[in-house]
């Protein structure tokens, strides 16, 4: 197997985990801080993506598409949480899945009603359409600008929760709520702060995606459940765990379509490795997830004490 | 001859490096109600975790009648005659107060027996309660249900953990008339703030501090040992 | 005495629905419209594997978020024995239950060991296992599926006819509703849901709580794997979709929509959703908005899902 290769899919992989990450982040702390499930995240994603496209179309730029997108996400997710997230955070857990469920629903109708059921395009700048060389790896540039941006993103967020005075308040909520609350954190407005910029994260990955997989109805529905997987493996409220379970989860799963096909064709018949590569590198995710969490029933950095 | 029904040996526990017992022995005799007493975080309560198995020790080791306990899980001793009460009562809120009593019945015995149940509730004096469901009891009674629940396990061996905590006074007189019926007849390890109810019912005390045992014996030469009475100096309870 | 963990059996409304459900072919019959009983099947067989999901999330506290998993285990055993030559359902019905029950051992035996959202994460992490696995395999026929050769038959009766078919499933249901009622009445129902509301205490009571724990899990895995079985006979074909996260969603969303922890509340759910479904998609395409809005105000307005709000406005005078 070339070097070339495995270079390459590593950025992939990278790629991916970086993706994976900006919707983890918001998902992790939203269920940290405010013990809500919410599943309704894959829905701001996908909100991200059509609106990235729309903004693109209507102005010719992809940026200003991608900036409008973040601005608009997360103006939607803050009315999200104001108008009906809100109310959820007291009830159960199953009344959140039931709710979030019916959010995602309504979503998915609602653009399919705006934008039609057939997915539609997001094109990524021109300027970025060809390949560039990277050491001895030709690589498309749009995926490095992706690369980039996601890591700018994950520092960014970093800092903000590492180092300010409002993430030293998200931290304390994520660990400790009821303490947060007697430090006279405003606990309302940190949770809508909190779920707007966790929308606009996710408005991000989606339309910075939208180039690379199709913007289509139910996108964010297959991705979310990786985000769980993610905000589980690294310990929920955790942004370091979600980076982290992030980068394995977007390696694992490109490493494992990329290689394990590989594999299989020494085994078994072209076909049929064709066919069981792809599933079996979708397999090993979640079996990482069970082997993490049969060691570790908190993740691998439970933000909770 | 006093024969040993808990033999306890060498007991440690350590929370993320910091030692809440260390080395701690003792025995309880058949039929005594063995009181263990001691200032507050002294490692009482991670004690009776140790022995009711809702905590491993990380060294010593535990034997009933004889056999050796140590690894066992909790559901496991409470089957071999060993039960426990709560220092925070632990119910089940939406059972009813006979309800709750018919589980711990059935848990040690594997079968539901609302009889037995029924005589559990008049037993610790929840008789005219036992339709109430116990998230509505009042405290003074969720405590007298905690201690129930562990009497009706049946269990010949029994760790009370503070059962007359937050009482009442006349409260806690009755909880200490219900102890005085039960001596002899089970063997009882109580772990108790109020000395009074502590030198009235006790056959031995054992004095826990900072997760050593200091002294252990009868009544009066706890009420003499010098260390306890330092121990104890700022708490003022023993004048 | 006031017992109130025992699961009535009110006469008069259980009555009437059964005497309904059991009229309901004629009616249809009647109507010309004899393609509903296919739906009105599918609906009784879903009843059964909702019902299945609520005495573990409704009664047991364990929110399952891989039922699917069992769902689908069942279904493709059924196919798979078909065309091996076994056509008789005494013999595939007991093999789909097996199936399913034999996979929620070895699942629940590894899950079970974790709780709470743990727990949830890890149920679903085996039935995706399951999905990807079952999709990898091409004598499973990957993303094709299998097809089945005909209706299994039951001895006399043959399956091949809609009404008979409704019949037995709505027998299946029956009887699987009344055990289950027996199940929550007995002992060890007691302890289960003792479990649910305080699984620490229920250890210190000398109950062997991860043994009682898989038995149940293992119960209900062999109820789904059943209703796998009578799906896969129904509808003729199997898809590795049934194992899909979304499945086992749909199915929770049955169990909270319809009441967990009431003992009709996983039929009930199952019912409502089904039919809203085929009610709202009768009139627009864009049904699903129909469904989020109806489970939304179900959410805000009856937060005991329609058990409890049926139960709530039953015994206001
Ligand atoms: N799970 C735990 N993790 C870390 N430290 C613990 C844990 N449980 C107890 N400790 C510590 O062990 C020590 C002993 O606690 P324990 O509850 O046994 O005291 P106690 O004698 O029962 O006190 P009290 O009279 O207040 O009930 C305390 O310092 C406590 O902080
Ligand atoms: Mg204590």
């Amino acid at each position: 197997m070339p070097l070339s290769l495995i270079a390459e899919q590593l950025l992939n992989g990278l790629q991916l985990g970086l993706m994976l990450f900006l919707l983890a982040a918001g998902l992790t702390l939203v269920f940290g801080i405010m013990d809500m499930i919410n599943l309704a995240h894959g829905s701001l994603y996908m909100v991200g993506a059509y609106l990235a496209a729309a903004v693109t179309e209507a102005s010719g730029s992809f940026w200003l598409g991608l900036l409008g997108a973040t601005v608009a996400t997360a103006a939607v997710g803050a009315a999200l949480e104001v108008s009906l997230l809100r109310r959820l955070y007291a009830r159960s857990h199953l009344s959140q899945v039931l709710a979030t469920f019916a959010v995602i629903l309504i979503a998915n109708e609602i653009v399919r009603m705006i934008w039609g059921s057939q997915p539609i395009l997001l094109n990524p700048p021109p300027a970025l359409a060809g390949p560039v060389q990277v050491g001895s790896v030709r690589y498309p540039a749009y995926r490095l600008v992706v690369i980039g941006v996601g890591l700018a993103l994950a520092l960014l967020l970093w800092l903000l929760v590492s180092r300010t005075r409002a993430g030293m308040r998200v931290r304390a909520g994520a660990s400790d709520r009821t303490m947060a609350e007697a430090l006279g954190v405003d606990i309302r407005t940190l949770f809508t702060a909190v779920f707007a910029l966790g929308a606009a994260l996710s408005a991000v990955a989606g339309a910075l995606l939208g180039p690379l997989l199709a913007v289509q109805v139910g996108m964010g529905e297959n991705i979310l459940i990786l985000a769980f997987v993610v905000i589980t493996i690294g310990g929920i409220g955790s942004i370091r765990g979600a980076l982290l379970g992030s980068l394995l989860v977007g390696l694992l799963d490109t490493a494992g379509r990329a290689f394990l096909p590989f594999l299989f064709r020494k085994m078994f018949p072209a076909a049929v490795a064709a066919e069981a590569g792809p599933a079996m590198a979708a397999m090993s995710i979640y079996m990482l997830m069970v082997a993490v969490l049969y060691f570790r029933p908190a993740g691998l950095f439970p933000a909770r004490g | 001859m006093i024969e040993a029904v808990l033999r306890v040996s060498g007991l440690q526990k350590r929370f993320d490096g910091v030692l809440a017992l260390d080395d701690v022995s003792l025995e309880l005799a058949r039929g005594e109600l063995h009181a263990l007493i001691g200032p507050n975080g002294a490692g009482k309560t991670t004690l009776i975790h140790l022995l009711s198995g809702a905590l491993k020790p990380n060294a010593g080791a535990i034997a009933l009648d004889g056999r050796d306990i140590t690894r066992l899980g909790m559901h496991q001793r409470v089957r071999l005659g060993l039960a426990r009460s709560y220092q925070i009562t632990s119910l089940f809120p939406n059972f009813t107060v006979l309800e709750n009593l018919a589980l711990a019945v059935q848990g040690a015995s594997g079968r539901a027996d609302r009889e037995r149940a029924r005589a559990e509730l008049d037993a610790v004096g929840l008789g005219p309660r036992g339709e109430a469901l116990a998230g509505t009891l009042a405290h003074g009674e969720r405590r007298q249900l905690e201690l129930g629940l562990a009497l009706a396990t049946g269990a010949r061996v029994l760790l009370l953990d503070e059962p007359m905590a937050g009482m009442a006074p006349e409260e806690a007189m009755r909880i200490v008339t219900l102890l005085e019926a039960l001596k002899g007849r089970r063997t009882i390890l109580l772990v108790e703030h109020d000395m009074d109810a502590v030198f009235r019912l006790a056959d031995r005390i054992t004095t826990l501090v900072q997760g050593r045992t200091i002294a252990s014996g009868a009544p009066e030469e706890i009420r003499r040992h010098p260390e306890v009475r330092r121990a104890y100096l700022g708490d003022g309870m023993m004048v | 005495m006031r017992d109130t963990l025992r699961i009535p059996l009110r006469p008069r409304p259980a009555l009437a629905v059964v005497a309904m459900l059991v009229l309901l072919p004629i009616a249809a019959l009647a109507a010309g419209q004899p393609f509903y009983l296919v739906f009105a099947a599918r609906v009784l067989i879903y009843a059964l594997i909702a019902s299945s999901l609520n005495l573990l999330i409704g009664y047991g506290g364990m929110v399952s978020f891989g039922h699917a998993a069992f769902v689908g285990a069942g279904a493709y055993t059924v196919a798979v024995l078909m065309p091996m030559g076994i056509g008789s359902a005494w013999l595939l019905w007991p093999a789909a239950l097996l199936a399913g029950a034999l996979l929620a051992l070895a699942i629940g035996a590894i899950c079970l060991r974790t709780s709470g959202v743990t727990f949830i994460m890890m149920t679903l992490a085996f039935a995706q296992m399951a999905y990807y696995l079952v999709l990898s395999l091409q004598v499973l026929g990957s993303d094709d599926g299998l097809a089945l050769p005909k209706r299994p038959s039951l001895g006399v009766l043959d399956l091949g006819g809609d009404t008979a078919f409704y019949y037995v499933a709505l027998a299946v249901l029956l009887a699987g509703l009344l055990a289950m009622r027996a199940l929550l009445n007995a002992p060890i129902g007691r302890a289960l849901q003792g479990i649910r509301d305080n699984e620490t205490r229920m250890e210190a009571l000398g109950f062997a709580t991860y043994r009682l724990k898989l038995l149940v899990f293992v119960i209900a895995g062999a109820a789904a794997g059943l209703g796998g079985g009578l799906l896969a006979s129904l509808n003729g074909l199997v898809g590795p979709n049934l194992f899909n996260w979304t499945e086992s969603g749909l199915l929770m969303v049955m169990v909270i929509l319809g009441g967990a922890g009431r003992l009709i509340g996983g039929a009930l759910g199952a019912a409502v959703l089904l039919a809203a479904e085929e009610l709202i998609a009768e009139h627009t395409i864009h049904w699903p908005l129909g469904i989020g809005v109806l489970l939304l105000a179900i959410v805000l307005f009856a937060p005991q899902g329609l058990a409890g709000l049926a139960r709530r406005v039953g015994s206001d005078p």
